[in-house]
């Protein structure tokens, strides 16, 4: 049995209004599954349904091989880390990570043996007598997940963890998880909309919108290879920019397209021509590049032209907005170096890496392969 | 001249008067509370001090000392007054406060149309224990009343509910029961003051409702325990209406609460001096149980901020 987790058609409706709308996914024993997509795409009830703290309308889930579609909660061999982490308030550090144990009737010294290891494993061992109130938002989080462990469940649910702490507590929390999924090796599933937690943290990564799963995929395949133009848009920070063109023609390894400024061709196969009809070029900030005017001139086809009209600086990189000549939509974000010269109202040329464009439909389906070795 | 200084000289008038204003608005309550509250409270224990007789002058008094209170010792009617209310308040509190909080418990069940049974649970509370519900509750008691035809229709002999003395007790007791509602609101507040995730947290440890409520519900509940317990200790002390109305404190003085004594020592036996007095061994008593009961509160009163920020320095 290596499935550890399996969701067959899983739908649930709120009085009658369907948030989930027939969900079917496999998590495999020991991997780290993210749900990530907008807020209300359904991925935290979608893990609540997997906790039993709601039950589908219709479909089957189950866990290690048995059908819990309807199991009480605490018979699912499921432990869950709460967004608001959910300690109980007036019970210490120790009582909180015992209380399940105490409730299975477990022996004093074996819990204490169990709520120590567990300490030790989160560095608890020092505030095991405070209460929830006198702990910083990450020691809080420590918590609840020690709580989560000393159960040693199947599988683990994390429920946007890390949305309660500042950002660089973020950061560290994240790299914790990471370090202690790797320890552990348990199967868990995380709910998060940040797309950085996912991309970090995930051996597969899954997209929800509105219901559904948009694309299922390990991260950089979702990067590199998303299937329609949300999980384009969602996966990669900053987000990937779109274009509108139309399709001029095709051969079996190239795609022509007319823009407002002229030809591009940009590599790709399995593109079926249908000449003029509409479609999207998808260029994430990191593909365009600044060039000169003699590089331009060299290049002809396939560069960009337009004017900077706004630098921001984050230090270590650079991101600007770049308007682009007979465009009629919002500048394009490209991704520079730290250092780089460029000031607002510059005209400049850009050069993008063909390779690595990407082609929808006007429903925003991907449209052909990428040629070459990027396979993922 | 500094031009600014016309308009300091009017902001000054203006705050001036506002002062003025302000404080002729608290003037009604000022003047309430000093009639009715303050000088009765000074007066009452000076008159405790005093033999004064309600159909004589005021001058006429004796200052006594504390004569008045020793008389209470030798006073086999204060004893049994005493009696009486202590084993009042010892059952209609807990049961009380038992009974509004089951109430609350089931009113916070998620259930379709629960709002019309929290608002049908809280009536009546608004109708209290008035004057009016008290008669009300005269009758429905009396040998005749609702009780008894009710007990008769199915084949039960009546009872003598007011006439026997452990019977009326219990009349009077159901009286202040029936007004769990106040209680109950606060209770029901504070229930839905737990966060929903605490109990979603439970259901996974695997804990079941019944645990779940005596070790979360409970505990967290304890605050607004602490304070429904001091008000209801408070009130079932003063209650007056039910043995002044059902009961006339009878049969034997079975339901003779001290707040219905320090009424007929002053207004039927005209004993000022005396009925002072005996106001305030209630105050005292009173003061007693709300003190040990603050006391206490740090053994058994779970306060999610304050006590925590104190324990979080070691």
């Amino acid at each position: 049995m290596t499935n550890s987790v399996q969701l067959t058609d899983v739908k649930k409706a709120f009085n009658g209004h369907e948030v989930i709308k027939g969900v079917s996914l496999e998590v495999k024993k020991g991997e780290l599954v993210v749900f990530v997509g907008p807020s209300g795409c359904g991925k935290s009830t979608l893990l609540r349904l997997i906790a039993g703290l709601d039950t589908p309308t219709s479909g089957e889930i189950h866990i290690s091989g048995k059908d819990v579609t309807y199991a009480h909660p605490s018979k699912r061999g499921v432990a869950m880390v709460f967004q608001s982490y959910a300690l109980y308030p007036h019970m210490t550090v120790a009582d909180n990570i015992a209380f399940a144990l105490k409730i299975q009737g477990l022996p004093r010294a074996e819990i204490e043996a169990k709520v120590a290891e567990v300490a030790e494993i989160l560095q608890l061992t020092a505030l095991l007598r405070r209460r929830p109130k006198a702990l910083s938002g990450g020691q809080r989080q420590r918590v609840a997940i020690g709580r989560a462990i000393v159960r040693q469940p199947d599988v683990f649910l994390f429920d946007e963890p890390l949305s309660n702490l500042d950002a660089s507590l973020r950061g560290q929390m994240r790299v914790e998880i990471a370090r202690l999924h790797a320890r552990l090796g348990a199967t868990s599933v995380y709910v998060t909309h940040d797309q950085v937690e996912a991309m970090t943290l995930a051996d597969k990564i899954v997209v929800l919108n509105g219901g559904h799963i948009e694309q299922v995929g390990s991260p950089m395949e979702l990067y590199r290879r998303p299937a329609n133009l949300f999980v384009a848009r969602f996966i990669g920070s900053p987000n990937m920019n779109v274009l509108t063109a139309k399709l001029k023609g095709a051969t079996a390894d190239r795609v022509m397209l007319e823009t407002p400024q002229g030809e591009i061709t940009i590599p790709r196969t399995g593109v079926r021509a249908e000449a003029g009809a509409e479609v999207r070029l998808g260029l994430r900030p990191e593909n365009l590049h600044i060039v000169s005017d003699g590089q331009a001139a060299v290049l002809r086809g396939g560069v960009l032209r337009g004017h900077v009209v706004l630098v921001e600086r984050l230090g270590g990189e650079t991101f600007a907005y770049v308007a682009l000549l007979g465009f009629d939509q919002e500048p394009v974000i490209i991704k520079l170096s730290g250092e780089a010269d460029l000031h607002t109202h510059q005209e400049v040329a850009l050069a993008m890496d063909a390779d690595r464009a990407h082609l929808f439909d006007v429903a925003g389906l991907a449209l052909g392969q990428a040629v070459g070795g990027d396979h993922v | 001249m500094w031009p600014g200084w016309r308009s300091v000289r009017l902001w000054g008038a203006i705050m001036y008067n506002n002062r003025l204003i302000g404080s002729l608005y608290i003037v009604p309550f000022i003047i309430g509370f000093l009639l009715f509250t303050a000088f009765p409270f000074v007066a009452s224990f000076v008159l405790s001090l005093t033999d004064a007789r309600l159909q004589d002058q005021l001058g006429a008094a004796n200052f006594t000392g504390l004569a008045n209170y020793g008389e209470m010792a030798g006073d086999a009617t204060f004893q049994k007054s005493l009696g009486v209310t202590f084993f009042y308040v010892f059952v209609t509190v807990p049961l009380k406060l038992a009974f509004a909080l089951f109430i609350a418990v089931v009113l916070n069940f998620k259930l379709r149309g629960i709002g019309f049974f929290r608002t049908a649970f809280y009536l009546p509370s608004i109708l209290g224990g008035s004057v009016a519900i008290a008669v009300v509750w005269r009758f429905v008691f009396a040998g005749d009343g609702l009780i008894n035809q009710a007990l008769g229709a199915v084949g039960f002999g009546g009872v003598n509910w007011l006439g026997e003395p452990d019977t009326a007790m219990f009349s009077i007791v159901l009286l202040r029961l029936w007004q769990f509602g106040s209680a109950m609101v606060v209770f029901l507040a504070g229930l839905k003051a737990i966060p929903e995730d605490l109990y979603e947290a439970a259901d996974l440890d695997g804990a079941s409702r019944f645990k779940q409520f005596w070790m979360i519900t409970l505990p967290l509940l304890t605050p607004v325990l602490f304070f429904n317990f001091i008000m209801q200790i408070v009130q079932a002390f003063q209650e007056f209406n039910g043995p002044y109305i059902i009961t006339a404190g009878g049969p034997l003085k079975s339901s003779y609460l001290l707040p219905l004594m320090i009424y007929e020592e002053a207004f039927k036996y005209f004993n000022l001096g005396y009925s002072s007095a005996l106001s305030w061994v209630l105050f005292v008593i009173i003061a007693i149980f709300t003190a040990v009961a603050f006391w206490s509160q740090k053994h058994w009163v779970f306060y999610a901020q304050e006590r925590d920020d104190q324990k979080g320095g070691h």
